[in-house]
């Protein structure tokens, strides 16, 4: 018998879809983006099966629209997300996300004598390497790797 | 640069890196002007360094300015938990221009982001130290009358050495040839050596400090530090071998002068200091007309 093809997360009337979450990321970007902060309705899945990414997460926002600038802060975790814009059930528009030239307030500093670590400063990186990431602080200037990445 | 702060040496284009170099000949001609009378400088040494605190208020005294400061972080409120940004923004009140030394890295940027007057950065951590840079190229431009095509020698730790690899960030504006002698433990990194790779210098690393050095220009020695080592033995293998002694220098060319940031422990033996090749002692003299060079450039008075 044929299993009937459902949607894991119900679909969303107007909004934004952001698919190809990795899993273990899904509340990374859940807080880089503020969705904890906000009124809209939300619903997210996550531990689906994915052939790329083994297990991924999937966040539905309803009548919420990101400006690219504000997406692109999620390529730090994930990397390989995508948006799908829904007006009226349909999917408007597909983005990839970015890794921008600058990175701020994100990620922490690996360096354990950066002035980052001791005082409250927002951190800046400048992105030295986008396919394995790689941040240089634009405090100490050392660089921080895709590896040793904190996300604050 | 007027009213900009000295940050890291990878602020300045090579225009202004010259133009340093050509006021500090200048200042070498006659130091004592009067270009700072009416200036207050403050020297803010969070970390104790006795001859870049000194050298910079030698060069301040010689042009008229005052100074106020500290020269340890026991003697200002930072012993009573005051953040840098606060001290930064309290100091930047009372004088005209900051000279800061800090342990933390990235704390010289971060101050001259929050203060209202310039920041020269005099060491943060293991960091930036961009006057010793300046000096340093001022010494080597002055003994061999000209920076390009040089073969320089970096001798001992070059790992951890920040004056080392600001240095020879800034010389591979020159088309330098780099030799890189060192114990394995403190080899050149990687990404120094890229970065030399994808601008097409060449570069030699060498663990011996044999007769190779007949080939260098100018010899920059560091100190092999003990706490480097996380293997005692190691340490006790490799400590007497990058000491430089008179003997060895019989065939080196007679342009050759020999660098040292100081202070010096054992890394060049004292029967070196009277060879007219040893500069190291010339070197920190330079270093007062440099930072003359650089105060003035900042403040506008020249």
């Amino acid at each position: 018998m044929k299993e009937p093809k459902q949607l894991s997360v119900s679909a969303i009337q107007n909004g934004t879809v952001i698919d190809h979450i990795p899993a273990r990321s899904l509340f990374k970007v859940i807080q880089i983006l503020g969705l904890d902060h906000i009124d809209n309705q939300i619903t997210f899945g996550t531990n689906l099966e994915s052939k790329k990414l083994g297990k991924k997460a999937i966040i539905k926002i309803s009548d919420k629209f990101f400006e690219d600038e504000d997406i692109n802060r999620i390529a730090l975790v994930a990397p390989q997300a995508k948006l799908n814009i829904i007006r009226d059930y349909e999917v408007v528009e597909k983005k990839v996300v970015e890794v921008p030239d600058t990175i701020t307030g994100i990620a922490r500093c690996m360096n354990p004598k950066c002035i980052t670590n001791h005082e409250m400063i927002k951190t800046r990186f400048r992105v030295i390497s986008r396919k394995n990431v790689a941040l240089k602080c634009m405090y100490c200037e050392k660089i921080t790797s895709q590896e040793n990445l904190q996300i604050i | 640069m007027k009213n900009k702060s000295l940050v890291s040496i990878d602020d300045l284009s090579t225009d202004e890196i010259l133009s340093i170099l050509d006021l500090a000949e200048e200042f070498e001609k006659e130091p004592d002007r009067t270009l700072l009378s009416g200036k207050v400088i403050a020297t803010l040494f969070f970390e104790p360094s006795t001859r870049t605190r000194l050298s910079f208020e030698s060069a301040v005294s010689r042009l008229g300015g005052r100074i106020l400061g500290f020269a340890d972080a026991a003697t200002s409120s930072v012993s009573k938990g005051e953040t840098l940004k606060d001290t930064i923004k309290t100091i930047s009140n009372y004088c005209d221009l900051i000279v800061m030394r800090h342990p933390l890295e990235g704390s010289a940027r971060y101050a001259s982001e929050i203060s209202k007057v310039p920041v020269i950065n005099a060491g943060d951590g293991a960091n930036q130290h961009p006057t010793q840079t300046l000096l340093d190229l001022y010494s080597i431009r002055k003994t061999q009358g000209k920076l390009d095509n040089l073969n320089v020698f970096f001798v001992g730790d070059l790992k951890y050495g920040r004056t080392v690899h600001s240095l020879m960030m800034a010389m591979a504006r020159w088309k330098t040839t780099f030799n890189f002698i060192s114990p394995e433990e403190l080899k050149m990194p990687e990404e120094y050596k890229m970065y030399l790779d994808n601008i097409g210098l060449k570069y030699y690393e060498h663990t011996d400090f044999t007769d190779i050095i007949s080939k260098a220009d100018i010899i920059y020695m560091t100190r092999v530090q003990r706490e480097r080592f996380s293997d005692p033995i190691e340490y006790e293998k490799v400590k007497n071998i990058y000491v430089l002694r008179n003997s060895m220098l019989q065939n080196t060319k007679p342009n050759l002068k020999i660098l040292h940031p100081l202070p010096r422990v054992n890394e060049i033996h004292v029967d070196v200091d009277e060879n007219p090749k040893a500069y190291y002692f010339e070197q920190t003299l330079n270093g007062v007309y440099v930072r003359q060079a650089i105060l003035c450039s900042i403040l506008g008075v020249i």
